[in-house]
């Protein structure tokens, strides 16, 4: 099998009013990416096209090296997916939902489904609408795990928890890509908790792909930059990303490279965040 | 291995992990041939990427203090390895200039400080 989990080129998909246009990225095998930008920038489409739950105008998606759509049922065996809602019918319980989503798998185990609903501290008994949001993601999480997926697609798992169980599941995605045979995909637009677990990081802007590649190439790439108005250049007005100016001074993002020259100015490492918020801002008001 | 990671450092956090890793590795508590946590456990443990521990990893490689064996993990260099024993010079030269000046400061003579040093390494050695 190729060393590729997930790979997208050129990947576009109309509708009216939006476009994700030519979409590629690369998630090797054993590691985490985070999928980022603001609300409505694609990324759910991205992960509806990789699930082919929408269909691409044109590009290629690769899942476990194939085509996601002529392999599509054999890949849905390998593929867990959290969305964020509960994909599973209200009324049912811990038990009817492994009874309903097992048959679906060849390869269920249900020892580790029980293990990760005792782990997981889901309640017997109780109905999935009573669940809270935390403990509904569990049992995706669960039922993703015991059908022994090698990769995880998660749409906003964080959105909606609190900061206990956001840790906790970071801290069970990286146990999950431990033995180096597993990768996440992970969207989100609380990027802290992507700061620092994620390996990988694709940034996609206003249906646009702004930067996929290592999250430290990432970081390594922006600095923030801060000044006086008199500092403002106009070169430095032409080249700094998401630019906002005060009375009393302004604040952009700026090429690490290019930061250097500007010796009058305050240079600060930039979050991801800051990132964020700096290039979706771009070419908006500058007040 | 004990490695301790800092939000608020001005070092990326693979600096950190190298800078702790060396220090162990000077100080003893990191024996040659020691065993180091894998890529994967020690991001797992500091809640890091693993492509981080991979950078820290990879340049203590190249830098010549840890080495890893196909298949089986990284492990601390030999640390009659020639790179660790310089540095301990570096230290020993380093801390000697140290005390060369507070002598002076002391107006000690020459002799003097060479009899405090042969007392103290006798001291040491009992």
């Amino acid at each position: 099998m190729t060393d590729n989990y997930l790979e997208l080129r050129d990947v576009r998909k109309r509708f009216t009013g939006f476009v994700l246009n030519d979409i590629s990225f690369t998630l090797p095998k054993g590691y985490i990416m985070g999928l980022i930008g603001p609300n409505g920038a694609g990324k759910t489409t991205t992960i509806q096209l990789i699930l082919n739950m929408l269909e691409k105008d044109a590009g290629e998606i690769l899942v476990f090296g194939g085509s996601n759509v002529q392999n599509e049922s054999r890949i849905k065996q390998d593929v867990g997916v959290v969305f964020d809602s509960s994909i599973y019918v209200d009324s049912w319980t811990v038990e009817d939902t492994e009874k309903a989503i097992s048959i679906f798998y060849d390869d269920w185990q249900h020892d580790v489904f029980t293990d990760m609903v005792s782990r997981f501290d889901l309640p017997h008994g109780k109905k999935v609408s009573e669940f809270s949001r935390g403990m509904q993601m569990k049992l995706m999480l669960a039922c993703a795990f015991s059908h022994n997926a090698k990769l995880l697609i998660l749409d906003e798992p964080t959105s909606g928890l609190d900061p206990v169980t956001r840790d906790e599941l970071l801290e069970i995605l990286q146990d999950y890509i431990k033995d180096g045979e597993r990768s996440v995909l992970f969207s989100t637009h609380i990027t802290s908790d992507l700061e620092r677990v994620a390996d990988y990081i694709t940034f996609i802007n206003q249906g646009e792909l702004f930067f996929t590649g290592s999250m430290e190439e990432l970081l390594g790439k922006y600095r923030l930059i801060k000044g006086r108005p008199k500092d403002l250049t106009v070169t430095l007005e032409k080249s700094a990303i998401g630019l906002r100016k005060t009375d009393v001074g302004f604040e952009g993002l700026i090429g690490a490279k290019e930061a250097a020259q500007y010796k009058e100015c305050v240079i600060d490492t930039a979050t991801i965040d800051d990132i964020v918020i700096k290039v979706s801002k771009r070419g908006q008001r500058n007040d | 291995m004990n490695i301790v990671i800092s939000n608020n450092s001005n070092l990326p956090i693979y600096e950190q992990i190298k800078e702790q890793v060396k220090t162990q590795i000077l100080s003893g508590e990191l024996v040659e041939d020691e065993i180091l946590p894998s890529l994967r456990q020690l991001a797992r443990d500091l809640k890091i990427s693993v492509l981080t521990t991979t950078r820290a990893y990879n340049e203590l490689e190249q830098e010549g203090f840890i080495t890893s064996r196909q298949g089986k993990g990284f492990y601390v260099m030999s640390s009659g390895s020639d790179l660790i024993r310089e540095q301990l010079i570096r230290e020993v030269e380093n801390n000697l200039n140290g005390a060369i000046r507070a002598a002076q400061r002391a107006s000690m003579s020459n002799d003097e400080i060479i009899s405090l040093l042969r007392l103290l390494m006798e001291v040491e050695n009992d």
